[in-house]
């Protein structure tokens, strides 16, 4: 496959995956800052902007952190890079870029996406409605990943698409997962903290999944077992690297050593992990080491598939 | 609105005779015309437009934001041609073809028709597009252009002529398959009760085209787009889709020790055979024009060495120029012995004092045109001008005659389309798609455009025009 398709395929799936996680979060968020709190709620609102690192960006075009303003700036803004605008829009010109290597239900699920998110855009975020939007944009996630799933054939076009997603993902799990470290103020009473990771665990769709799996009440330790080292969630990030071990040995030909070998080494470091080392080392300690790591992981996927010379 | 009605037409319809009759051709289409009511043809017209908006069949329109595409407008009524009408054309347009190839292949080798004294020489090695890097240099099945679009049109009295010949990146074949993939999807009955002839099959015989033209087996065909902000860029990736090939942009080839290379995930990939949809001044930065990023440096060495193929070749722009244009005739008679199937439209060069004569005396009635002009520009309708107009162009035309060709004014002919208040005639042309490897051959129809405004001559899509469903009905299906 040319290099530049798979960057294109790559980063068409990446994009979806990081706007679906971008509206996750702000659901969250959003909900959280309608909740009366003793605290403060400026910090619910501040979170999405710790935790993709565009605080101050945002600072740099805004006096105030107002909740409309944030919502704004991470939905709609065309000057956000983050934004989901933004990603659904370079998802889309990735999409045109590769159209004759996805099928074309692909296609429309991605361009209708488009067409749909220039008349959102219109109405704005309060006319269309908040939730509505968030809602919107993860049945349009789930529609592109449905429609992968299930049209596209098992080649290496495929591999490209499902790398981006689990890059994107172990990336975006790490960084909510931190967030708690980040905004905590000192423990807060025990119906703040529930709430917080109650929402935590919603923004990651993984509520149903931790009381299926665990009997006892919500608490950090739990919640970071199920989203670290837990094999059954999707989301967590030992399910993420095991399936971007299995993809990068499945890619046609010898490249990508490198590659490989970063993977597999995170992912050991997974699956043989145990909760009572990452409590040791420290869980924001824990995290800022995993997303050097899979951001590594990344650079070196660039350089081995993407930008071969 | 209920039922439809036919409208009166003047000069050649396709379809009506005048006094309100229907061509043999079109009996069977009308007796299903009748049965439908205006709304439903209103809807069916919603519907192609929404499924053409969502499966992304738009063309690039330059200097508007990216992202902006627009549809070209689809008429849902046919253009039936009938089987013997269809003979001849498809004989016609591959006459043409060969004799081009011919020509081609002649005047960057030998040029027999230069010493002979058929052509002048300026014509040939003074134009822009010839390419001396193509002198003496021998192609596979000495082709040259691999695929040409034959442009014809019908004049008022309905006799076929053929327009122009397109032998460098001719485009629009993508719409022929999906006008007809749309017009089966909306009217699957219509197709069930007359036998159109498939067209589907294109993209196969291009792929099979392409890799005849290579030197040995099982060749590595790509093709090359300047990319997804051409115009054409949708064409681009829907043939290279279909034929199962890469997508290539300039920087995804390099040139190394003396073959073409492109870029993949599993290392470098040699490449045999490069279907082109770049211009020939874009191909290669190192020999053409050096600000050019489209190209791949050092391609032309490699294709001069053989180890590469273009398609279409290098220099095939001299065969298509309106400078050589009247001469086709000619060049079939020459290099075939044979009387040409297909017209030319009367061409006067002004070049020649006595044609010149002939113009200045009849510049209002007549279609002037520049030679390497392209597009409409530079252009004089005759008819359509004002007396300044006429005036000001006749100084032009004095001061550099070689500069100009003259045609009479063609009463293109029309073909019912749907419009708001019903069924309408409008002007047409065809362009019919012709493959040239081992032998020369197209598929049965080609790509009707239309121009959409009553009266309007121009059926160019960057100027409006839209296009329609070409039907060649097989014989006994009227």
């Amino acid at each position: 496959m040319l290099s530049r398709t798979a960057a294109d395929l790559y980063w068409l799936s990446r994009y979806f995956e990081r706007a679906e996680n971008t509206a996750r979060m702000l659901d969250v968020a959003w909900n959280l800052s309608l909740i009366p709190f003793a605290v403060d709620a400026r910090e619910e609102i501040t979170a999405p902007l710790v935790i993709t690192g565009s605080l101050a960006s945002y600072q740099a075009a805004h006096d105030d952190i107002r909740v409309d303003e944030v919502m704004h700036f991470f939905t709609l803004d065309d000057g956000n890079p983050g934004s989901i605008f933004h990603c659904l829009r370079t998802a889309r010109e990735s999409a045109h870029a590769v159209r004759g290597k996805i099928t074309a239900e692909m296609w429309e699920s991605v361009n209708s996406t488009w067409l749909e998110l220039r008349e959102i855009r219109e109405l704005g975020l309060e006319g269309y409605g908040a939730s509505e939007f968030f809602d919107w944009v993860k049945n349009r996630s789930h529609l592109f990943r449905g429609a992968t799933y299930g049209t596209s054939i098992r080649n290496d076009a495929f591999r490209f698409l499902r790398l981006g997603t689990f890059i994107e993902r172990a990336d975006s799990t790490a960084r909510i997962l931190d967030v708690k470290h980040q905004i905590d103020s000192a423990a807060g009473d025990g119906a703040v903290d529930f709430y917080r990771w109650h929402a935590l665990l919603r923004s990651v769709g993984a509520y149903e999944a931790y009381r299926e799996i665990y009997s006892e009440p919500i608490n950090a330790e739990r919640v970071s077992e199920l989203l670290i080292l837990r094999p059954e969630v999707p989301r967590s990030l030992r399910s993420c690297m095991q399936m971007l071990c299995e993809l990068l040995p499945a890619i046609e030909g010898h490249a990508g050593q490198q590659s490989k070998r970063l993977a597999a080494v995170q992912f050991a470091r997974l699956q043989y992990g145990d909760l009572d080392h990452i409590v040791d080392t420290g869980l924001h300690e824990y995290l800022t080491d995993f997303l050097r790591r899979i951001n590594e992981l990344a650079d070196t996927i660039r350089e081995e598939y993407l930008e071969v010379v | 609105m209920g039922p439809l009605s036919l409208p009166d037409v003047s000069g050649y319809d396709e379809m009506i005779l005048p006094g309100g009759k229907v061509r043999d051709a079109y009996k069977g289409y009308h007796r299903w015309l009748l049965g439908q009511v205006h709304d439903g043809l209103l809807r069916k017209r919603k519907e192609a437009e929404l499924q053409f908006h969502r499966v992304g069949i738009t063309f690039n329109v330059y200097g508007e934001e990216s992202g902006i595409e627009r549809l070209i407008p689809f008429d849902a009524l046919p253009r039936v041609i009938p089987a013997a009408d269809w003979r001849r054309l498809e004989q016609g347009a591959i006459q043409r073809v060969r004799a081009l190839n011919l020509f081609l292949h002649d005047i960057y080798h030998d040029q027999a028709i230069v010493r002979t004294g058929l052509v002048p020489a300026e014509q040939i090695f003074g134009n822009a597009q010839y390419q001396p890097c193509m002198q003496d240099l021998d192609l596979p099945n000495r082709v040259y252009s691999h695929i040409s679009g034959v442009d014809v049109i019908r004049d008022g009295e309905g006799t076929w002529y053929v327009l122009e010949d397109n032998l460098r990146t001719p485009s629009g074949v993508s719409y022929m398959i999906e006008n007809r993939r749309m017009m089966m999807r909306l009217f699957p009955e219509l197709f069930a009760h007359q036998s159109v002839a498939p067209v589907e099959h294109y993209p196969s015989l291009l792929l099979e085209t392409l890799q005849e033209s290579g030197n040995g087996p099982n060749p590595t065909v790509v093709l090359l787009t300047p990319g997804r902000f051409n115009s054409a860029y949708f064409e681009h990736a829907f043939l290279a889709q279909q034929m199962g090939i890469e997508l290539v942009e300039g920087a995804d080839l390099f040139v190394k020790d003396g073959f073409v290379f492109m870029r993949t995930t599993a290392g470098p990939q040699r490449v045999d055979v490069i279907y082109r949809r770049i211009d020939d001044d874009y191909l290669d930065p190192l020999a053409f024009r050096p600000d050019s990023m489209l190209g791949v440096p050092g391609l032309l060495s490699v294709y001069r060495d053989g180890n590469v193929i273009l398609a279409n070749a290098m220099g095939t722009g001299v065969g298509d120029d309106k400078s050589i244009y009247p001469y086709v005739p000619d060049l079939i008679r020459f290099y075939l012995d044979e009387e040409p199937i297909l017209a030319n439209v009367p061409t006067w060069q002004c070049r020649d004092p006595k044609a010149l004569d002939h113009v200045l005396a009849h510049l209002p009635e007549l279609v002037i045109k520049e030679v390497h002009g392209a597009g409409g520009y530079g252009m004089l309708v005759g008819p359509a001008a004002s007396r300044a107009e006429i005036e000001a162009f006749r100084e032009r035309l004095k001061a550099r005659p070689a500069n100009y060709i003259a045609q009479p004014t063609l009463s293109l002919s029309t073909c019912p389309i749907f419009v708001e208040e019903g069924i309408a005639p409008r002007h047409i042309d065809l362009r019919p798609f012709v493959l040239s490897g081992k032998e020369t051959r197209l598929v049965p129809g080609g790509l009707t455009r239309v121009a959409m405004s009553a009266g309007s001559l121009v059926v160019n899509s960057s100027q409006g025009g839209g296009t329609k469903d070409t039907w060649v009905l097989e014989d006994g299906s009227c």
